[in-house]
């Protein structure tokens, strides 16, 4: 065990794993990480606690994340290296290893441009790699970048994104290869709507070997109606929402577009469970955790094992 | 053929509309013209291809720079007209010089 | 070169509303092949300023000027005798021209007549685009000739990231996404194994991080 979360030792163990998600509130009130958090503990084996997601300023994630620890709900630390140089970056690994969190996610960040502050200066010291690579240094090494010795090492089990439907399509396996050497034990993926392209993402992922080294796990988001499945394919870079989704979506009336959506959902995940190389699935219910215990029953992962 | 067309409008000949440059339209306008248009050929049928389209930006550019200034952009204009359309020529004259003085006089000149 | 753009007239305006006499000083470096600061835009700056104030019956005196250089006091030096006969100067060199100005003449009031951008070069005319953040350590030999710190948008040194699409940056279906570029370079050039190799945290201290910079060469020294 690298890390010993309750997430590596699911996915360790060989189990299919589910892991949520948690957006933080525009504000400073606890109540609504609580709340959300009712919802997700039980029916996934970590909750991705989002940092300032899509540059909107929120509580920190360090912030929800210990709440929902006090709540009983293993967080997944997500952390841009968009607002923070390698100072503040480590820093705040050191303080949050020291405060019990376990689970790291690596990410670059969205650019400030499309969120609620784009006159703010951004910082890109690392990127997402170099992350990920700082983590892994103070984790095995106990040591920052500059080689200074730490007197207790953050004991992190590192993630990181992978998004197969961002383009150039054939460098995308070989961005996974980077980050799995970099240090990923594990990498969640953009949400899939594009099961093709996915599979044949994975299938160069199996045909390099890269699958055996580093555990999978595929993103899901069900779609709540027509409109956001729309949104999604017109508005949000890298997202690949195919025509067939959106027929599908509006081939049954209004008032059921969510259960659809839900269905989708449903089926995508039984699709990934068959997929080899893939450990597990990350299920992304953007502002809908209400629906999760739903989603998780229905795709027949409960109860969630304790080890 | 003589045709009449409005004597307050001073004719400035270049061999070509692109030697027209934002600093002549400018200067037109600081030394107390109502207004100044360009008078190229037509569109396409430029003899050095695209003199006229040049002016045409310029004459954009003079725009903004009244319309940043609080003038009124429509004191710099820009007319095409085949070098054979004498008719043309007198009408685009009235027609001008109808529309400044709906906007009466400069205020660079009442005002200095 | 260094290329910017025009400041709006208002706000040039506003900054010289209260003087007389002021002189508009262009440069013949930079800016005047971005067509931005050279002899015919202080004309055209000088005009629409006379324009203006004409207009509200409060004329100015507007002089003209185009230095052969504002980055090189040698050149700023060639204003000494007329400086003190003007209420202000206004100088539309990239930024190193109104410090030099008010370096070399601290009593005068000197404004900045344009909105300096950036280091870039002409795509086409009249279109130019960023190129380099003088980050004091080039290495666009590894990109495939492409800078990704002045051209991704997060200034990755390994991208692409999540959000390139059909070749464009996240940010702006206008901004093409470099990384996109430096890997259909380097693909083409079959050296795509040089995208294999993680590379190191940057040392930013040799940029702008580091503080201001200054290059010293002894051997040119007087
Ligand atoms: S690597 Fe540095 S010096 Fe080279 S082009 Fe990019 S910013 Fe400029
Ligand atoms: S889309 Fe390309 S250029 Fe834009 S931030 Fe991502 S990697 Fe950089």
């Amino acid at each position: 065990m690298k890390a010993g979360s309750n997430l590596e030792k699911v996915l360790t163990a060989g189990i299919f794993a589910i892991t949520g998600e948690c957006g933080p509130p525009r504000g400073a009130n606890a109540e609504v990480v609580r709340e959300k958090a009712k919802f997700l503990k039980g029916n996934v084996d970590s909750v991705n606690v989002t940092d300032n997601q899509t540059a909107v300023v929120r509580m920190s994630s360090l912030g929800a994340s210990l709440i929902l620890i006090q709540e009983g709900v293993e967080p997944n630390l997500q952390m841009t290296a968009r607002d923070r140089n390698r100072i503040a970056v480590q820093s705040d690994i050191l303080g949050a290893y020291a405060l019990g969190i376990r689970n790291m996610l690596c990410l670059s960040g969205d650019h400030q441009k499309f969120g609620d502050h784009p006159e703010a200066k951004n910082v890109f010291d690392l990127d997402s790699m170099q992350l990920i690579q700082t983590v892994k240094k103070m984790r095995d090494e106990g040591t920052l970048i500059n080689g200074h010795k730490l007197d207790g090492a953050p004991k992190m089990f590192i993630g990181c994104a992978a998004n197969p439907f961002a383009d150039p399509f054939e460098f995308r396996v070989y961005r996974l290869a980077n980050k799995i050497d970099a240090g990923a034990d594990f990498v969640q993926t953009q949400c899939i709507y594009n099961l093709e392209r996915f599979r044949k993402w994975v299938d160069q992922a199996n045909d390099m070997g890269l699958l055996e080294n580093v555990f999978l796990m595929g993103g899901v988001t069900p779609m709540k109606s027509v409109g956001m499945a729309k949104y999604m394919k017109n508005s949000v870079p890298g997202m690949d929402v195919p025509d067939e989704i959106i027929k599908r979506l509006q081939g049954v009336p209004k008032g059921d577009q969510a259960k659809e959506g839900i269905k989708i959902a449903v089926e995508t995940i039984h699709q990934l469970r068959e997929m080899k190389g893939i450990a597990g699935v990350h299920l992304m219910a953007i502002e809908w955790e209400e629906r999760v215990p739903e989603i998780v029953e229905m795709a027949g992962m409960l109860p969630r094992p304790v080890l | 053929m003589r045709l009449s067309y409005p004597t307050n409008v001073k004719v400035i000949q270049v061999p070509c509309t692109g030697r027209v440059d934002i600093i002549h339209l400018l200067k037109a306008i600081e030394e107390g013209a109502d207004g100044v248009y360009v008078a190229g050929c037509l569109e396409g049928e430029c003899h050095y291809l695209a003199g006229n389209l040049k002016a045409k930006k310029r004459v954009k550019y003079v725009k903004k720079v009244l319309e940043e200034i609080g003038m009124e952009p429509d004191r710099v204009e820009m007319f095409n007209m085949s070098s054979s359309e004498g008719p043309r020529f007198a009408a685009v004259a009235r027609e001008m010089t109808e529309k400044i003085k709906a906007l009466g006089p400069s205020p660079v000149r009442s005002n200095s | 070169m260094i290329v910017g753009e025009r400041k709006p007239l208002g706000d040039i305006l506003d900054m010289i509303k209260d003087y007389k006499k002021v002189l508009v000083v262009g440069c013949k470096g930079c800016v005047t092949v971005c067509n931005v600061g050279g002899e015919k835009e202080v004309g055209i700056l000088a005009s629409s300023i006379r324009i203006s104030r004409k207009k509200d019956g409060n004329e100015i005196t507007v002089d003209e000027r185009t230095l052969e250089r504002q980055c090189d006091p040698e050149y700023v030096d060639q204003l000494k005798d007329i400086v003190s006969d003007y209420d202000a100067m206004v100088s539309i060199a990239c930024g190193v021209g109104p410090q030099f100005l008010a370096e070399r003449y601290p009593d005068a009031a000197v404004y900045p007549g344009i909105n300096t951008q950036f280091m870039g070069g002409a795509l086409e005319h009249g279109v130019w685009a960023e190129r380099c953040q003088g980050c004091g350590a080039c290495l666009v030999h590894n990109f495939g000739g492409h800078c990704p710190i002045a051209r991704c948008s997060k200034s990755l040194l390994h991208g692409p990231c999540g959000g390139s699409s059909g070749g464009k940056c996240e940010i702006s279906k206008d901004v093409d996404c470099v990384w996109h570029l430096i890997v259909e370079k380097l693909a083409k050039q079959g050296k795509m194994d040089s995208l294999r190799k993680l590379v190191p945290t940057k040392n930013w201290s040799t940029s702008r991080d580091g503080g201001p910079r200054k290059v010293v060469r002894e051997d040119l020294k007087l």
